[in-house]
């Protein structure tokens, strides 16, 4: 029951992209299309859950013990910096097909904050392994939610008569601002903790 | 020594990096909304800006091409652990309300994009100017959210009552939305006084 109500709770009321603004290059660069916004958000949902059961371990058997928690933003980077490398290894290894729509992504995606976010915010909380696991996935959808959405709306948007020094970036801003105006009415539904 | 100053000045507003180039968008939305928060991350990410491009350029050709975006992640990462340590010691609260957000300055993408397109080919000296130009744009972007926003959120500035006892605070402004409107709005200013080029 703990587990399902983190899992919504990651993706609605505590959403990583419109709760807690992270993410949020991509998701103005990558919501031009809903098919890239697709393939964006498959991409951040794996490897967001991926490093972080890595990165659990690595905190609290490595980091910990030895008293270097200090270290731990360095620890991180390198343990997502490689997943993504391994990951793009395989994917092209073993599915050639997925890499030419996926592989595109997944170099952006280390530097994508709402992968070390969601393993920050995983050590902050004091979440188990597998809370913290659940918290990721969550997290994952909820930001493919975001981006899925915002492109949806974008692609709309085409027709519109938007100013010119707001086209773009500047209307997906107040576009966000709207979603984030829904997203907060999610809020006191379930807690995160 | 014009060139220096156009190096400077681009990076502060024609190609200012929240206005223009839509980068470092996490931290701009997340902590805006009280001036100090501001602030310190404009200051936070101009020091770990300019340290790293400087050791960046002296790397130089030294780094291979595959594992250079390894490499650029894990000299920024130090200097970000640097400030993290530093604020902790001497700015407690500071520390408190930025959180996790410092630790995010590491893929704050302002950063690796300067490296990767600037430092990575270019002398120290320039990098540093370069570094310096686009951290101001950065801090110049950061206050003027956090102005707004906590002038209509709270109706003070720097935790000063600015407007009268009788505001009604907009409490939307400190939350999440408002940070993407707020944001939005002064693209949209920016971008009006000087336009983008078509291209």
């Amino acid at each position: 029951m703990r587990y399902i109500s983190i899992l919504i709770a990651a993706i609605f009321a505590h959403n990583i992209a419109l709760r807690y603004f992270l993410g949020w290059c991509p998701l103005v660069s990558q919501s031009k299309k809903l098919s890239s916004a697709w393939g964006m958000g498959v991409a951040v949902t794996l490897v967001m859950t991926v490093t972080s059961a890595v990165n659990w371990p690595v905190y609290n058997y490595l980091l910990v013990p030895y008293g270097l928690e200090y270290l731990q933003y360095i620890a991180f980077i390198i343990v997502i910096a490689s997943t993504v490398q391994v990951l793009e290894m395989v994917i092209e290894r073993f599915f050639p097909s997925l890499y030419t729509t996926m592989g595109v992504f997944l170099p952006l995606i280390t530097v994508n904050c709402a992968i070390l976010g969601v393993s920050l915010f995983m050590i902050l909380r004091d979440y188990t392994l597998l809370t913290g696991i659940v918290y990721a996935l969550g997290s994952g959808i909820g930001w493919s939610v975001a981006i899925v959405s915002l492109a949806s709306i974008r692609e709309k948007l085409r027709f519109a008569d938007v100013p010119k020094p707001l086209q773009g970036p500047g209307i997906t801003m107040l576009i966000a601002g709207i979603m984030a105006f829904a997203f907060l009415g999610f809020s006191g539904m379930v807690g995160i903790k | 020594m014009s060139n220096m100053k156009d190096i400077y000045t681009a990076g502060v507003w024609e190609d200012n990096p929240v206005f223009r180039q839509m980068l470092g968008l996490c931290i701009t939305l997340a902590i805006t909304n009280k001036v100090v928060n501001g602030v310190t991350m404009g200051v936070a990410v101009f020091f770990v800006l300019t340290a790293s491009a400087f050791i960046v350029s002296l790397l130089g050709e030294s780094v291979p091409r595959r594992v250079r975006i390894p490499v650029y992640m894990l000299v920024i990462a130090t200097f970000v652990t640097l400030v993290y340590m530093f604020l902790k010691a001497f700015f407690m609260p500071l520390s408190q309300a930025l959180g996790a957000y410092v630790g995010l300055i590491i893929t704050n993408c302002i950063i690796l994009g300067r490296l990767e397109s600037f430092s990575s080919d270019n002398s120290p000296w320039d990098s540093i100017v370069d570094a310096a130009g686009v951290a101001t744009g950065f801090a110049l972007a950061l206050i003027a959210m956090s102005v707004v926003r906590e002038l209509l959120g709270f109706g003070t500035l720097f935790g000063v009552q600015v407007l009268g006892s009788g505001w009604t605070q907009w409490v939307s402004m400190i939350l999440a939305p408002g940070g993407f409107l707020v944001l939005g709005l002064l693209i949209w200013v920016q971008r009006s006084i000087s336009p983008v080029e078509e291209g």
